[in-house]
């Protein structure tokens, strides 16, 4: 009896330990049954719409929502890691649109078929669909799309001497203007995936592009960088000479899209680009008293800016697809969940909660999305025009080189930073150099 | 139950037994057997956790191979290795690591002496004391990281509102963001060193320290002559598992500056290749070079200044 004591309890402990470790890793996750699907979702008000989505129905489908990190390079990481080591129990899953195509590339994503790819682009407006696409198959449903507008605190207007309402303004205006006022212009100048956002911007609003055209279909040592040219030399002008202005925010190198939006938001706030969820956060705000009740009566918006007073300017093109893994075994089922979870009223439902634009052009008509985001026209123009980060299978490289070469913005310069960013670029795809 | 523990630290009346014993006696002979049957499991587990992710490193090493591209992977032999040891980037990082190394263990080697002498002498409320400052130390370092980058932010931060300095972005400079850094590093663990300090002062015997007084000996000279030389292998000891665990930093520049303003460290130029860019061959050679810098680090301590181990353990002669 004593003797076998130790054994049964070492028997007992490792069984504890197993069973520790699974609810801690979640083994065997994603068995909840034939019917329930694994969801990564990279807003918590995706799952909301989900939970809706399961009751409609009837009991076809349930989800096991996984939370992706809540910034872009670990959502993308988390995605890729599992995907690459053909994670079986990933059935749905939200993809940032500019890590698509270094996912699809990789047959880690089921492309649409001809059928769903008519069903899932229908009504969906040009930049989303753009981005949702690659090598002419569709390999996400558009959840939502996203682009940047110019905000600006309309109390600064008459001394900054600019308008953004009464047409375009250029970044140089809007420099100059609030340097003259004594306010801020917020841009994201952190060396995140926010950073790359801004400089696809100006390099986009100045008639270049980072890539040169059809380098996605080229292996990554061939691939031509386009950024030492004079819309790089732009991109690199504009971010110095706002850096070192008085109308860069206190720490503008490190300042993302929350930090501009505090900077907005403070007493010296004058203008900002930045996402239209800024709007929503705002209510938020309110609620919360840290900002008074008629603060939105000061803000405005217009376009993003230009770069060129004469030439349009490309806005930022974000948004979230949802994609069905490769390796998924109820891929059938997840396509079957998507018509609802992607749905106009999906759409309609996440925009009003998360204050992310939909994808569907009809979303913007219904009259409760005109009630809440008054700006609705803007953004649906700006969906439009948006252009695309580059569309590469090396994505993650590209984004890096450029997050290296033009950070922090205070040290570039029109004359050596494009032609350094172009070679860091071009060395670190053909794997001669580190980031 | 009854039976001797053959690594027991020698006593005086153990003395004696070395002579008695036969070269290799049945028991002894049984209890060796013993000793590698408990600890046979134990040791086939770690090889098989540690062992086989080094060589697998190793060997992918020798590849240019990208997780996302497994068609085209192709072996390159030591090109990677030539990648990174002529770009200038794994220079400065390393120096960057090789600045935070020096700087965070000296100051957690004095903090750390200070706060082990305070543990030592306290009078009153010992275990609350020791509790106290060892709370740093168990705090995860990701949440310390945060804790501090939160300190130091120049919109919500307590750091420059307690020096009046205004919005000062302590994140914005190289140096100011390296600063932040070890400071996150030195009150994290700091509280180790002084656990590994306490236990060598622990082993200084009262008479030494006494006769040193009785000898008219002042506080200083207690320090200088008695206690230090005394505590040279705690000390070497201390110095070398935080060194090597310092040159390995990541958490706290990954959580406060994200690499930005030239704070990268070695460790982050791995994750960048290997988790950011999938680069599992450059990734794993940089992991290689990495390892290999701590190994070199442990031996100059072993072999140059002398550090033995196992005093650690109070195996004194």
């Amino acid at each position: 009896m004593v003797r076998h004591r130790p054994h049964r309890r070492v028997a007992g402990s490792a069984l504890v330990l197993f069973a520790a470790a699974c609810a801690l890793s979640g083994c065997g996750g994603g068995e909840g049954g034939a019917t329930s699907l694994t969801y990564y979702i990279a807003d918590a008000a995706q799952a909301d719409v989900a939970a809706r989505c399961a009751t409609e129905s009837g009991g076809a489908y349930t989800f096991d929502i996984q939370r992706l990190p809540n910034n872009a390079a670990g959502g993308r990481e988390q995605l890729l890691r599992r995907l690459a080591a053909e994670d079986r129990s990933m059935d749905i899953v939200s993809v940032d649109p500019p890590f698509m195509a270094e996912f699809a590339n990789a047959g880690f994503l089921r492309a649409f078929t001809d059928q769903e790819r008519q069903e899932f682009s229908d009504g969906v407006l040009e930049g989303p669909l753009k981005q949702s696409t690659f090598r002419d198959t569709l390999y996400s449903a558009p959840l939502y799309g996203n682009t940047q507008l110019l905000w600006y605190r309309k109390s600064v207007l008459q001394k900054a001497g600019v308008d953004p309402s009464a047409g375009p303004v250029t970044w140089d205006q809007l420099i100059e203007g609030a340097s003259r006022a004594g306010v801020t212009v917020a841009a994201q100048g952190r060396r995140n995936e926010s950073l790359m956002v801004w400089v696809n911007a100006l390099v986009a609003s100045a008639g270049g592009s980072i890539l040169q055209p059809g380098s996605e279909n080229v292996p990554a040592d061939q691939v031509e960088a386009g950024l030492d040219s004079p819309a790089g030399a732009a991109a690199a002008r504009i971010m110095h000479e706002l850096a070192v202005s008085p109308a860069a925010p206190a720490g503008f190198s490190t300042a993302g899209e929350e930090d501009s939006r505090a900077a907005f938001q403070a007493a010296t706030g004058g203008f900002m680009v930045n996402w239209p969820y800024v709007w929503a956060a705002m209510d938020a705000g309110i609620e919360e008293g840290s900002l008074p009740a008629n603060f939105k009566d000061d803000v405005g918006w217009a376009a993003y800016p230009r770069v060129d007073a004469g030439t349009e300017s490309a806005s930022p093109s974000g948004g979230l697809g949802l994609s069905i893994s490769a390796f998924s075994r109820k891929q059938d089922l997840a396509v079957e969940a998507i018509r609802c979870l992607a749905d106009e009223r999906s759409q309609k439902e996440f925009m009003i909660s998360a204050g992310n634009p939909a994808a569907l052009g009809s979303v913007f008509d219904d009259p409760d999305i005109r009630a809440k985001f008054p700006m609705a026209d803007q953004i649906r123009t700006g969906l439009d025009a948006a252009t695309p980060r580059p569309v590469s299978p090396y994505y993650g490289d590209v984004t890096g080189a450029i997050q290296t070469a033009f950070h922090p913005p205070d040290s570039l310069s029109p004359e050596t930073t494009p032609r350094a960013a172009n070679d860091l670029l071009e060395a670190v795809l053909s794997n001669e150099r580190l980031i | 139950m009854s039976t001797t523990i053959p690594a027991a630290p020698p006593s005086t009346p153990a003395r004696t037994r070395p002579h008695r014993r036969a070269p290799v006696t049945d028991r002894a002979r049984k209890e060796r057997n013993l000793g590698w049957l408990l600890a046979g499991p134990a040791f086939i587990a770690m090889v098989a956790v540690t062992g086989y992710p080094i060589l697998n490193a190793v060997w992918l090493s020798l590849f240019d191979y990208r997780l996302t591209d497994p068609a085209g992977r192709d072996f390159v032999a030591l090109g990677n290795y030539v990648t990174i040891l002529t770009d200038g980037l794994f220079w400065k990082q390393f120096g960057v690591t090789s600045l935070i190394t020096v700087v965070t263990v000296s100051a957690e080697l004095v903090l750390g002496f200070a706060l082990a002498m305070v543990m030592h002498r306290a009078l009153y409320l010992r275990t609350a004391l020791r509790t106290a400052i060892l709370v740093p130390y168990g705090i995860i370092t990701v949440v310390s990281a945060y804790a501090w980058a939160y300190g130091f932010s120049n919109t919500y931060g307590f750091v420059n509102g307690l020096f009046g300095l205004g919005d000062y972005d302590w994140f914005g400079g190289t140096w100011s963001a390296l600063f932040t850094v070890c400071v996150a590093e030195i009150w994290k663990t700091t509280p180790f060193m002084s656990l590994l300090l306490l236990a060598g002062l622990a082993q200084i015997p009262d008479d030494y320290l006494e006769a040193a007084k009785v000898d008219g000996a002042t506080a200083w000279q207690r320090v200088k002559r008695v206690i230090l030389p005394n505590m040279k292998a705690a000390i070497m000891v201390a110095l070398l598992f935080r060194t090597l665990d310092a040159f390995r930093i990541f958490d706290s520049v990954f959580i406060m500056t994200a690499g930005a303003q030239g704070t990268e460290t070695l460790s982050f130029l791995a994750y960048r290749q290997t988790i950011s860019r999938v680069m599992v061959g450059l990734g794993s050679a940089v992991s290689v070079i990495l390892a290999v810098l701590v190994v070199l680090i442990a031996v100059m301590f072993v072999k140059v200044f002398k550090t033995d181990l196992s005093q650690q353990r109070g195996d004194r002669k």
